[in-house]
């Protein structure tokens, strides 16, 4: 720590720490690491949204109008990568840093200092991200990896430096991920308030835990993977070239043993928090806590041996594809379980919709049609037809946008009065909310049908019978990215002053995160607060 | 900061070295999916892969010639790209019976002018009849190099198992012949 920490300091206690950016840089206190990743994850939010702005303009009209096919398939895959790398892993990150001390009365998390590399491992690899396309601006390189996210072998053997990039920034990423995930369960296992036994944890707590052991069984393995790309492209190894003895489909096999599980990554912290925000507006308490905790392991363990159902089209055997396609259905009755509880809990509730509420309807509503097209591609008979289209493309934004992102908005409209303490505008945020959900559904319900017609992703021309569904999409792309602008508006206020929020911000809430003061001091539970047994 | 209230410091030293234990654990485990992958698909022949050479085998049952049955063959071959070689069946299409010995070729042709060293790559479909198609010698067993302008008949002995699936009439042998990677 800086020795400047320790001189006098009237108000030592209570805020002893540097002051301007070597505050931000030297912190270990969990609550500026939450707003660091918060911030940079919202940052990087409109990075990836600009470049698929980009991408949606070019798909306006069939024929190329505005970029090459090469930068074109540079875009895509950045965008995805930075969707969930740099935009939706650290907002939940961000979101475990400020919530789960305060939730569970622990001082700070378990490992301040790792907490604070994991946050600044982030810049670095996003940089190294997109930089290939600032180095092409002057000559160097041929642009960002251009193979899709999934960095597929061979191509992404044969790319150009843009792969390097990507696979040194993976790296960097699964560092930090993996540090955070060690600092969350060491945090979760063991500095609990006395009284909170496991099963009494609140469940946004537990869906981290169950996110935090998938991160680090499936990210070590990616790594692993693209470090065998990085050792084929360069060392003259051939673990995915055939003429070596090596197998293309391999890499599929690392990759999704590592993408699959991401998805649940991405989800398990928005599916915790949810319960929270339904029962604080509809009054009633969390419907099924228990049912709710098995359906996250379940979903956690099912998730890790489903992973072939992203290429059953790549010559799998008949047993191989049918063990795949059950498993992968069978994850429906956990995810039936949590849409149950949801429901459960506002049945009969006395409900009200603010900003929070309303985005977790919209989020139950719509995350529900990515379950059901999820069921629909997971059939191997179904999926030869919808495999790499754009009906894919649609079913993955509803799970991830629908289900991520806007999972990710009600949290921060939930608990910024907690964080802030001032209560955001309720009229810009239902405004947010009405824009996003149309626009939303203006973008990504065409692509249904473009995929079931038969347009495949990632390809920036198109036959002319799809051009109305695409202009359409991309209408909708766009007022969905700039009704954003009303979000981060609305924080940007909110933070500057409003209302002031009352310790227990919403009428409903319950817990131990409501009894503390908005804002919370900078140091809380330095004496920690005792669970009374219930029973 | 009044330390009498602060809650005694917990050890967090094992349970963080077991999580990092796990995950270079799991680290490994990617690594240790290239053989493990390679052996499970060679045992069971997913991907349409063959085994490597059927004389190496030694638990392969002894096969008696089924003549009650005939099984049509046909052979494929592809050029991977950085290959100025041209090469195809002499016979596309044979008919045999299961557990009958038949070697057959395949005309390769160097188009450049320069020396260059290929590998073939072998894949059988249907993907179930892979572990029967077994080949006792075979140009694919190793590299071959061909002069400027020289062309070679390459043989193939091999043996489609009598115990080969009733519900399979045809298969496919398809080769792809890739440029071999330059030597270390």
């Amino acid at each position: 720590m800086n020795t400047a920490t320790h001189t006098l300091d009237p108000h030592a206690g209570h805020a002893h720490h540097p002051t301007g950016l070597m505050r931000w840089l030297t912190t270990t206190n969990h609550k500026d690491i939450g707003t660091m990743y918060l911030t940079f994850s919202l940052l990087m939010f409109f990075v990836g949204g600009a470049m698929i702005l980009a991408v949606r303009a070019e798909l306006f009209q069939p024929g190329l109008q505005l970029m090459k096919p090469e930068f074109f398939n540079q875009l895509i895959g950045v965008h995805a990568l930075v969707m969930i790398f740099a935009a939706l892993m650290p907002a939940a990150t961000g979101f475990a840093n400020w919530m789960i001390p305060l939730m569970i009365g622990a001082p700070d998390m378990a490992l301040p200092r790792l907490n604070n590399w994991g946050f600044w491992l982030l810049p670095p690899a996003a940089l190294l991200l997109t930089m290939p396309f600032i180095l092409a601006l002057f000559g160097i390189g041929d642009g960002a990896v251009a193979t899709g996210w999934t960095l597929y072998a061979p191509l992404s053997v044969q790319g150009g430096i843009g792969v390097d990039f990507a696979i040194f920034s993976i790296h960097i990423l699964g560092i930090s991920s993996i540090m955070g995930s060690i600092n969350i369960i060491a945090t979760l296992l063991n500095m609990r308030a006395p009284g909170m036994t496991l099963m009494k944890m609140p469940l946004f707590c537990w869906g981290w835990l169950v996110t935090a052991v998938l991160l680090i069984i499936t990210l070590p393995v990616l790594a692993g993977g693209v470090t065998m790309l990085l050792t084929d492209r360069h060392f003259g190894t051939h673990f995915f070239d055939a003429a070596g003895g090596g197998d293309p489909i391999l890499f599929q096999h690392l990759f999704w043993f590592f993408g699959h599980p991401e998805v649940y990554i991405l989800l398990l912290p928005v599916w915790g928090l949810m319960p929270h925000v339904l029962s604080t507006f509809t009054r009633k308490p969390i419907y099924g806590h228990t049912a709710q905790v098995y359906g996250f392991i379940a979903i956690g363990v099912l998730g890790l041996i489903v992973w072939a159902h992203h290429f059953m089209t790549a010559g799998l055997p008949v047993p191989a594809l049918l063990y795949f396609m059950y498993s992968t259905m069978a994850i429906s009755l956990p995810l039936a379980v949590l849409f149950f509880c949801w429901i459960a809990t506002m049945w009969r509730g006395a409900m009200s919709f603010e900003t929070p509420m309303l985005f977790a309807v919209g989020f139950i509503v719509l995350f529900g049609i990515a379950g059901l097209t999820g069921l629909v591609l997971a059939d191997v008979a179904a999926d030869a037809q919808y495999h790499h289209s754009y009906f894919v493309v649609a079913h993955f934004h509803y799970a991830l946008f629908a289900g991520g992102i806007m999972g990710v908005m009600t949290g921060v409209y939930y608990w910024l009065p907690k964080w802030t303490g001032h209560m955001y505008s309720e009229r810009l945020g239902k405004l947010h909310f009405w824009l996003t959900v149309v626009s939303f559904n203006l973008t990504f319900m065409p692509q249904f049908f473009l995929g079931l017609a038969g347009m495949p992703r990632r390809i920036p021309d198109y036959a002319l019978q799809f051009t109305e569904f695409n202009a359409i999409s991309t209408v909708g792309a766009f007022v969905l990215g700039l009704s954003q602008l009303l979000f981060a508006w609305n924080i940007w206020r909110c933070v500057k002053g409003g209302d002031k929020a009352t310790d227990q911000v919403w009428e409903g809430t319950s817990g131990l995160e409501w009894e503390l003061s908005s804002p919370p001091p900078y140091h809380s539970w330095d004496t920690q607060p005792v669970i009374k047994s219930s029973t | 900061m009044n330390e009498a209230t602060l809650p005694p410091p917990r050890k967090h030293g094992r349970l963080v070295v077991r999580l990092l234990l796990l995950a270079v654990g799991f680290f490994a485990f990617g690594f240790a999916l290239v053989p493990l992958y390679d052996t499970f698909c060679e045992a069971v022949g997913f991907n349409g892969k063959t085994l490597r050479d059927a004389t190496q085998a030694k638990d392969l049952p002894p096969s008696a010639v089924d003549y009650s049955r005939k099984l049509g063959v046909q052979f494929t071959s592809t050029l991977m790209p950085g290959l100025p070689w041209e090469i195809r069946p002499l016979e596309p299409a044979i008919e045999l019976h299961p557990g009958e010995l038949r070697t057959t070729r395949f005309l390769v042709r160097n188009l450049s002018d320069q020396t260059i060293v290929g590998q073939a790559v072998p894949s059988v479909s249907p993907t179930v009849a892979a572990r029967s198609f077994q080949k006792l010698d075979c140009f694919c067993f190793t590299q071959q190099t061909l002069a400027p302008g020289e062309s070679r008949e390459m043989a193939l002995t091999f043996v489609v198992d009598s115990g080969i699936s009733k519900d399979i009439s045809e298969l496919t042998l398809a080769y792809a012949f890739f440029p071999a990677p330059p030597k270390p």
